[in-house]
């Protein structure tokens, strides 16, 4: 199983290496030429006005987007979560916008609000969350299934091949939430 | 400071990474550098260069100076305090600050004392020659380590000097016998515990960042390839012919700093860099300021 790290900005080597512990392998996305054969993508935590402008300069959005609405599982943290979403309520810019939810950008403040808490993930059970900066999504189409919420804020959701989280779960050493990703992409890894 | 902030702070930092954080100096070049893709902005009266032309002390910059900057733009702002000025601190972290640098760029306020960052919320980024320095900030509480470089110049001599020295010395200690590593602690002055990280983990337990003198995307893929996890740019972009190029560019070499075709279009036509001063034309010497 090969998945495709977007490694323009943010914290993707996190994310590599709990996918590498789980027995996968990981492409790291720079340019358009990293762009191969691969069974998922995931998108890191980072700034996405960063990951968004360069996701567009080094000429890799179109190939990503196309792949993402041709059915590629995909798999979105805090500003990859932002890049998904197709309406943000606090931002002009809009990205791949393929996942049918309103988002909102730094919804909880600044880092002074950043914060952790436990709560129930659908599928998993109680899981530690990281809110950095963290959006939240404050509403989404009625064929999204809603994973996650905090304090009545959606903070997860799935929604065919998509998985977005306003959270951390690279930051942490719970890698279930890196497994559930595995299991949607529907094959197991080659052992190393 | 409790284990869930330390994640938090440090967490930050880890979002930060891969990118430039840039010095401004107005809501109009903090929109500027957001635009040309910086990750982050760091908020001050007045960028190294400056400060090094205008002699006198240095001190924290007007709090609404830097609210302007944080009602300009959506990413991360950070601004400086003193070293060792704990009630800078406490007014930054007051009007919400998103990290703070206790800067060797401005006067230090304290020679003996660095801040007690523990004892903060907010997170705070310090400078560092070397890994004593780095591990003494980190056991005061840091969240991020930069190199110091030598700010305001446009030279990069000594950011590569202090990258490569922490590097060896992460390398020295992750190689010794653990009977070794209490010596170690001792020499270089900080806990066991911290040694110990470093020998287990070969690595820094926070994210470290290059700083001081980076004016072209070369010296930024250099300050990468040297093993930085992403750069701060203070006097050399807004210190140039084309900030908002210069800018971009030096984005895009971090994200793809071992691509030298790509560097080399994205150093085309940056009109003028800083001008820079050597490191033997100058006086000051802010490097040596808090060890």
């Amino acid at each position: 199983m090969k998945i495709g790290v977007l490694c323009v900005q943010g914290a993707f080597i996190e994310h590599i290496k709990i996918f590498e512990k789980l027995g996968a392998d990981c492409i790291c996305l720079r340019q358009k030429s990293d762009i191969t054969h691969i069974d998922g993508l995931v998108l890191p935590g980072g700034e996405s006005t960063t990951q968004g402008k360069l996701l567009h300069e080094l000429n890799m959005f179109e190939p990503l987007k196309e792949k993402i609405i041709n059915g590629l599982p995909v798999f979105a943290t805090c500003a990859g979560l932002i890049l998904l979403s197709e309406k943000l309520t606090n931002d002009t810019n809009i990205y791949f916008g393929t996942l049918p939810i309103t988002t909102k950008r730094n919804a909880y403040g600044r880092q002074s609000d950043s914060f952790q808490t436990t709560a129930h993930f659908k599928g998993i059970g109680n899981y530690l969350m990281t809110f950095i900066r963290a959006p939240y999504i404050e509403s989404t189409d009625s064929s999204v299934d809603v994973l996650a919420t905090v304090n009545n804020k959606i903070v997860a959701v799935k929604y065919k091949n998509q998985l977005g989280l306003a959270f951390h779960p690279e930051l942490g050493d719970d890698i279930r939430i890196h497994q559930y990703f595995i299991d949607m992409i529907g094959h197991k890894p080659l052992p190393h | 400071m409790e284990k869930s902030q330390n994640i938090l702070n440090r967490g930050l930092a880890q979002m930060l990474k891969g990118g430039v954080i840039m010095d401004v100096t107005t809501p109009e070049q903090a929109k500027i550098a957001e635009e040309a893709g910086a990750c982050a902005v760091m908020a001050l009266e007045r960028i190294p260069a400056d400060i090094r032309a205008a002699g006198g002390v240095s001190r924290m910059s007007d709090p609404k100076m830097i609210k302007g900057i944080q009602n300009a733009v959506s990413i991360p702002v950070m601004a400086k305090c003193r070293i060792g000025h704990f009630v800078e601190a406490q007014i930054l972290e007051a009007i919400d600050i998103d990290y703070i640098d206790e800067s060797e760029v401005l006067s230090p306020a304290d020679d003996i004392y660095h801040i007690n960052k523990l004892s903060f919320k907010v997170p705070f980024v310090c400078g560092a020659r070397d890994l004593g320095e780095a591990l003494r900030r980190i056991n005061e509480g840091a969240s991020m380590i930069r190199t110091k470089g030598e700010p305001g110049t446009g030279d990069i001599i000594q950011a590569v000097r202090h990258m490569r020295k922490m590097n060896s010395e992460i390398a020295r200690i992750s190689s010794m016998r653990e009977d070794e590593l209490f010596e170690a602690a001792k020499s270089l002055q900080v806990p066991y515990e911290l040694i110990l990280y470093v020998h287990n983990n070969q690595k820094l337990p926070v994210v470290n960042f290059a700083a001081g003198g980076i004016a072209t995307p070369a010296d930024a893929a250099l300050m990468m390839q040297l093993g930085a996890e992403g750069v701060f740019v203070g006097s050399g972009i807004f210190k140039s012919g084309n900030p908002s190029k210069r800018a971009n560019s030096i984005v895009k070499a971090v994200t793809n700093y071992t691509d030298a075709a790509l560097i080399a279009k994205l150093s085309e036509d940056l009109g003028e860099a800083m001008v820079g001063i050597n490191e033997k034309e100058i006086e000051l010497i802010m490097e040596e300021r808090g060890i």
